[in-house]
C-alpha cells in the first residue's frame, strides 16, 4: 500500500500526452482566436514545467517519524500537500487540527482516476488561523472502498463529505447524515465520475418525477 | 400563529380550565417547510423547519434546485471558455468570481498579471463588492420589513453596474478578466467615473446608516438574533463577513494578499456580538474600505501592458493547485488538477454560500420563524453558488 501512496501526486494517466494532442486543440482554439497559429511551437514547450519537490518542515519530520513510510510531503508551486496511507486518515487529521492548529477546514474533495487501481483521491484542503499557512492531505482509495469521515473533526466537513458523496459516490463512515445534497435523492449516478457523461442524466428519474421525456 | 408573547409558551396550558391536564394547544411538534419558493429565501432554497410552536427546533436545508454541474462543465471545456461559467455562480459578485478563477490559472501557468492589470482588476473586484453588499442590505433590509433600503441601495448600485458596462458591456455576468490579465484598457474617463462614483457614494452609506443602524425597530429584529461563536464559526468553516462579526480578525486580502492588496492601506472591520447587527455593521463598515482602497487605487494606476504574455491555448504543466480569494460572501477558492491538455482535468470549486449557508442550523436554532428569514438574509447566501 505504501509503495503506490509514494508516486507523486500529479494525475497519472495522461502524462506523456502534450505533443500528440497539441495539434487538434490548438486548432480550434485557433479558430477563435486568429492570429495564434506561430505561437503554437512554444506552447508544447511548457508542460514540462515546475515539477513538486520535497517539503521539508518539523511538522513533516515530527509525522514522518511516528508513521515512516506511509506519508510523503511535496511541495509544488510554493503549495504544500501531504500524501498520507488511507488508514492513517482520521489520526493524521485529528492530529493536524489538535497538535499543528489546522482548525480550520477549508474544503473536502475528491479527483477520479479511472485507469488506476486505487481510482480516487480524497482531498482535504485545511488552514490554520494561528499560523496563517496552507496544506493539503490526500489519500488513495479504491472504488467502492470508504473512509473515516471528519465530521468529527471539523463540523463543517458535513456538508462538504456529502457533496463528494454525492459527485463520486464515496461514502464516509461515521457521519451523521450520509445522503446526496444537490441531486434529489433517487438519482442514479454520481455525476463527477469520468465514465458518467456530459450529456448524462438519470432518464428515468427525469420522466416520473418531472413528467417529461428528457431533461436535456 | 401563537397569539401570545413568545415567553409564555408554557403559560398557555393553564388556560383551559375546563380541563387542566388537557394542553390548550397541540403541543405537538410541527414540521413545515419555508421555501423552494418563497421570497425571503433569496432564490430556491428550502428549508425544513421543525417548530415549537413558533419556535425553531432545528432546520434542514434542501438544496440544489440550481445545479448546473459547473464542475462538470469546467472539465469538458477549455481553461478559456469556462471562464465565463464562473460568473454564472455568484452572479452578483461576477467580478469576483472571474479574479479568482483567473489568478488560479495564472498561478497554475506560474505567470503574473502586470501591474496595470491588477490595479484595474482590484478597482473592479472592490467596486463589485460595494454592489454585492448593497444588494445584500435592501434585500435583507425588505427581508426585515424596512423596505426603503431596497430602493437607495438599488438606486447607488446603478451607479456601480453603469461603470461595469462602460468599461466591458456587461453589468452583471461582467467576464472582465481573462486569464493573465484584462481584455480591455479602461475606457476614457474611466478614472473620473471611478472617482465620482466615490465622492457621490460616501454620503450614501451615510445615509442607509441613518436609516437603519439606530433605528430602534431595527435593533429589536437583529440584535442577539442569529448568534454564532467565534469557535463555532471556525469549525463550520464559515468565512467572509460572517466570521469577522463573531470576532475573528481575518479577511484573505490582509493575511495571504493577492493581486495588488498588498499595497493598499485598509483596515479589517470586526464585531463583536457575532449576532445579525453586527454583520450589518461589519459589511457597512466594509463597503467604507473598500472605498479606500478603490480610491487608493485609482489614483496609482500605473502605466504598462494589461495582459501578461500567455499562450493562445492555454495548457498548463501538469499540476494541482489551490487558489482563494476574499469574495464579498467569503473564501472563494479553486482547487485546480491539470494533467497538461487544454481542458482542467478536474475543477473544484469551494463556494463561500454553500459553507456558510451550513451555519443556518446553529443560528436560528431557539430563534422565531420570523427571525428564520433575517438570519437567512445575514448569511448572505447567493443561491447560484450554493448550488453550482
Amino acid at each position: 500500500m505504501a509503495e503506490e501512496v509514494k508516486t507523486p501526486a500529479p494525475p497519472p494517466p495522461p502524462v506523456g500526452d502534450p505533443k500528440p494532442t497539441a495539434e487538434k486543440p490548438a486548432a480550434a482554439a485557433s479558430a477563435a482566436t486568429p492570429p495564434a497559429a506561430p505561437a503554437k511551437p512554444a506552447a508544447p514547450a511548457k508542460p514540462t514545467g515546475p515539477v513538486p519537490v520535497p517539503w521539508t518542515s518539523p511538522l513533516v519530520e515530527k509525522y514522518r517519524s511516528q508513521y515512516g513510510s506511509g506519508l510523503d510531503a511535496q511541495t509544488y508551486l510554493g503549495q504544500n500537500y501531504l500524501t498520507v496511507d488511507r488508514t492513517l486518515i482520521p489520526n493524521i487529521l485529528r492530529l493536524l487540527r489538535d497538535e499543528e492548529q489546522f482548525d480550520y477546514c477549508v474544503d473536502i474533495t475528491a479527483v477520479h482516476y479511472p485507469k488506476r487501481e486505487k481510482q480516487f483521491d480524497v482531498l482535504w484542503i485545511l488552514y490554520s488561523f494561528p499560523r496563517n499557512e496552507r496544506m493539503r492531505v490526500k489519500t488513495q482509495i479504491a472504488d467502492g472502498a470508504s473512509i473515516p469521515s471528519s465530521v468529527s473533526i471539523w463540523a463543517t466537513a458535513n456538508w462538504l463529505e456529502r457533496e463528494v458523496y454525492d459527485m463520486f459516490g464515496i461514502t464516509f463512515d461515521g457521519h451523521p447524515d450520509m445522503k446526496r445534497i444537490l441531486l434529489p435523492d433517487g438519482w442514479k449516478g454520481h455525476p463527477l465520475r469520468k465514465d458518467y457523461g456530459i450529456l448524462q442524466q438519470d432518464q428515468e428519474w427525469v420522466q416520473i418525477n418531472l413528467g417529461i421525456e428528457s431533461g436535456q | 400563529m401563537s397569539i401570545h408573547n413568545s415567553d409564555s409558551v408554557n403559560e398557555v396550558s393553564h388556560l383551559d380550565l375546563e380541563a387542566p391536564d388537557r394542553p390548550y394547544l397541540d403541543s405537538n411538534e410541527l414540521i413545515i417547510n419555508m421555501g423552494p419558493q418563497h421570497p425571503a429565501t433569496h432564490g430556491v432554497l428550502r428549508v425544513i423547519l421543525k417548530l415549537d410552536g413558533e419556535r425553531v427546533l432545528g432546520t434542514e436545508c434542501v438544496i440544489g434546485y440550481l445545479h448546473r454541474g459547473v464542475e462538470k462543465i469546467a472539465e469538458n471545456r477549455t481553461y478559456t471558455m469556462f471562464n465565463p461559467y464562473v460568473d454564472r455562480m455568484d452572479y452578483v459578485a461576477a467580478v469576483s468570481n472571474g479574479l479568482g478563477y483567473c489568478e488560479a490559472v495564472e498561478k497554475l501557468l506560474n505567470v503574473e498579471a502586470p501591474p496595470r492589470a491588477q490595479y484595474i482588476r482590484v478597482i473592479l473586484t472592490e467596486l463589485n463588492r460595494m454592489a454585492s453588499h448593497q444588494l445584500w442590505l435592501g434585500t435583507h433590509a425588505l427581508d426585515i420589513g424596512a423596505m426603503t433600503p431596497l430602493f437607495y441601495t438599488f438606486r447607488d448600485r446603478e451607479e456601480i453596474l453603469k461603470i461595469f458596462e462602460k468599461y466591458c458591456g456587461a453589468r452583471l455576468t461582467t467576464h472582465a478578466f481573462r486569464i493573465g490579465g484584462c481584455q480591455y484598457e479602461t475606457y476614457a474617463g474611466f478614472e473620473k467615473d471611478v472617482k465620482n462614483f466615490l465622492t457621490f457614494f460616501a454620503p450614501k452609506i451615510d445615509e442607509y446608516e441613518a436609516l437603519l443602524t439606530t433605528n430602534r425597530i431595527w435593533l429589536e429584529r437583529t440584535k442577539n438574533v442569529g448568534v454564532i461563536s467565534a469557535a463555532d464559526a471556525i469549525a463550520l468553516g464559515v468565512t467572509g463577513p460572517v466570521l469577522r462579526a463573531s470576532g475573528v480578525k481575518w479577511d484573505l486580502r490582509k493575511a495571504q494578499p493577492y493581486a495588488a492588496y498588498a499595497k493598499f492601506d485598509f483596515e479589517i472591520p470586526t464585531g463583536e456580538n457575532g449576532d445579525t447587527y453586527d454583520r450589518y455593521l461589519v459589511r457597512m463598515a466594509e463597503m467604507r474600505q473598500s472605498m479606500r482602497i478603490v480610491e487608493q487605487a485609482v489614483n496609482a494606476i500605473p502605466e504598462g501592458p494589461i495582459m501578461a504574455k500567455v499562450p493562445k491555448v492555454i495548457k498548463p504543466p501538469v499540476g494541482e493547485i489551490y487558489h482563494s480569494i476574499e469574495a464579498p460572501k467569503g473564501e472563494l477558492g479553486y482547487f485546480i488538477v491539470s494533467d497538461g491538455s487544454t481542458q482542467p482535468y478536474r475543477l473544484r470549486v469551494r463556494p463561500p454560500s454553500f459553507v456558510n449557508l451550513q451555519a443556518l442550523d446553529v443560528m436560528v436554532r431557539g430563534l422565531l420563524v420570523a427571525d428564520v428569514v433575517a438570519v437567512i438574509g445575514t448569511i448572505d447566501i447567493v443561491l447560484g453558488e450554493v448550488d453550482r
